[in-house]
């Protein structure tokens, strides 16, 4: 058997708060997929996909990516590992004064020096590959727009093309459709699918929509009060699965409390 | 059976940040208190007042016409207070944005942070003009002792206004660049600087604006610049000499005020 792409076990992040927000999770990503992590707000979800790439600093368990430990890393190594993992996140966290091409060549920061990113002495390489995923994303043309001048679903293209700009060998989504209104979701949704079969990478989303979570994953993985409690493909997640992640379970096409987005 | 009867006979004040009524009114009384009987003890006769403006007509009196005969002193002053504010506006920021950084909660960690926190603090404790005092004894009267204080000036307050804007800056893309892989400088540079450089550069101005009115009082204590021309002048009852490097004073704020004004007004 190959090495598995990403194998994470007996994780724990202890905020010190008396209630662990992750405890003990386990499990292995072995061929390129989408991977839907669902729970409710506070299930650890977000604790979780930033402990991968130690956003979050956990605090035991192993995360194994391509042969390293992640946890065990010095600063310096964990630099280089995190080019390899992009991020995508729910509030773009884009540079909102700086233009889209600007944002989009920070995926490559952690593979320059300083004065080679401050005076934009990329290679003509990275160049030519950032004006391809600007128009992969849809925006072709918007290379000189101010990022604060987008809307949202052209922020999160950005988003998507930084992270991509990294050539990364891991994906993190982060509730990327959770400020979106619905039919942007799911356009924002089809692209991360397309990119992330397109390139063969395995890919961790947190949603919160079940419904999206349903139709655009490969993989379902139910988070309940830092415990992973459901690890299966979408067509086993029955009702009864689901109140099993989410309590009392009501309403499959409207999901969860559309409350608060972590 | 009515809606009015529910709340009638109740009585509602809004509460106060004194807890009670009572002690707010206590409060107040006791303010009333103390300022007249600081009044008294202050000896604030009013014949001294009276005789104070009469003496003030006689300053007047001679002020006028002012005497800008003695150009060269005055000219020397004034460039060389401008002097003054400048090299120690630059001197200033060059110290405070390494320090501001430091003392930004959410970027460095707790001991550095405090540690640079505490340089503030006591960069703000004395007002300049003890400062200045305290480098003229130490370095004779002159510029130098000029520039020293109005540099630890504006380090102390562009330091603190720095770190409170990285503060009060958007978290996350400086997430996001951490999670490409960017290193520290990188961060500041790309994720931090275009956050806060638009009004970093509003209080820079403003700094330099009033470096340059500081400038022209530290004089008074020996720091150098016109001030020490003016407070020469006043010693030696030179008014119309003073009126005349007061005059020069007040256009040279007034310009700088214009001016600064015009730079963050365009800046937005």
């Amino acid at each position: 058997m190959t090495e598995p792409l990403l194998e994470i076990t007996s994780l724990v992040k202890d905020y010190g708060t008396g209630r662990r927000a992750l405890d003990s999770v386990s499990f292995t990503i072995r061929t390129p997929q989408l991977v839907g992590i669902i729970g409710s707000s506070g299930a650890g979800k977000s604790t979780l996909i930033r402990c991968i790439n130690r956003l979050v600093e956990p605090t035991s368990g192993s995360v194994r990516l391509m042969g390293a430990d992640i946890p065990s890393l010095s600063s310096r190594e964990l630099r280089k590992m995190r080019r390899q993992i992009g991020m995508i996140f729910q509030e773009y966290n884009l540079v909102e004064r700086l233009t889209v091409m600007q944002n989009v060549l920070t995926g490559r920061l952690g593979y320059v020096g300083f004065w080679t990113s401050v005076r934009y002495r990329y290679s003509e390489e990275d160049i030519r590959y950032a004006y391809a995923l600007l128009e992969r994303v849809g925006l072709a043309g918007f290379e000189n727009r101010r990022a604060d001048a987008l809307s949202g679903g052209q922020r999160q293209r950005v988003g998507i093309a930084r992270a991509l700009m990294q050539r990364p060998k891991l994906l993190l989504l982060d509730e990327p459709t959770a400020s979106l209104d619905p039919s942007t979701s799911r356009q924002i949704m089809q692209l991360a699918q397309g990119v992330i079969e397109e390139q063969h990478m395995p890919a961790l989303i947190n949603i919160h929509d079940v419904t999206l979570a349903r139709t655009f994953c490969d993989r379902i993985i139910g988070m309940r009060d830092g415990k992973l409690v459901f690890d299966a493909p979408p067509a086993e997640l029955t009702h009864a699965r689901l109140v099993d992640i989410y309590g009392a379970y009501e309403n499959d096409e409207a999901g969860p409390r559309q409350e608060e987005p972590a | 059976m009515s809606d009015t009867a529910f709340g009638a006979g109740r009585r509602w004040r809004p509460p106060t940040i004194f807890g009670s009524h009572k002690l707010r009114a206590a409060f107040f009384l006791a303010v009333a208190v103390y300022l007249v009987w600081s009044l008294g003890t202050l000896q604030f006769d009013s014949q001294r007042v009276l005789r104070g403006f009469v003496r003030a007509g006689d300053i007047f009196a001679r002020m006028w016409p002012p005497d800008f005969s003695r150009s060269t002193l005055l000219i020397n002053g004034m460039l060389e207070s401008i002097q003054i504010a400048i090299v120690s506006t630059v001197l200033g920021v060059l110290i405070a944005v390494p320090i501001g950084v430091c003392a930004a909660r959410n970027l460095a960690p707790r001991p550095i942070y405090l540690a640079a926190r505490g340089l503030i603090v006591i960069g703000r404790t004395f007002h300049e003009l003890i400062i200045a005092i305290f480098f003229v004894k130490m370095f004779g009267f002159g510029p130098l002792a000029g520039v020293l204080t109005l540099s630890y000036g504006s380090f102390s307050f562009v330091a603190k206004m720095l770190a409170e804007d990285i503060e009060n800056m958007n978290m996350g893309p400086v997430e996001a660049l951490r999670a490409t892989g960017a290193g520290f400088r990188q961060v500041i540079w790309f994720a931090v600087l275009p956050q806060v450089l638009v009004r970093q550069i509003g209080i820079l101005i403003y700094r330099l604006d009033s470096n340059l009115r500081h400038s022209t009082i530290i004089g008074v204590v020996g720091a150098g610049g016109i001030g020490q021309t003016l407070s020469a002048a006043f010693s030696k009852y030179d008014f119309d000499f003073a009126s005349a490097i007061l005059i020069s004073i007040a256009v040279l704020v007034a310009m700088g005020e214009f001016g600064s004004d015009y730079i963050r007004r365009r800046l937005r």
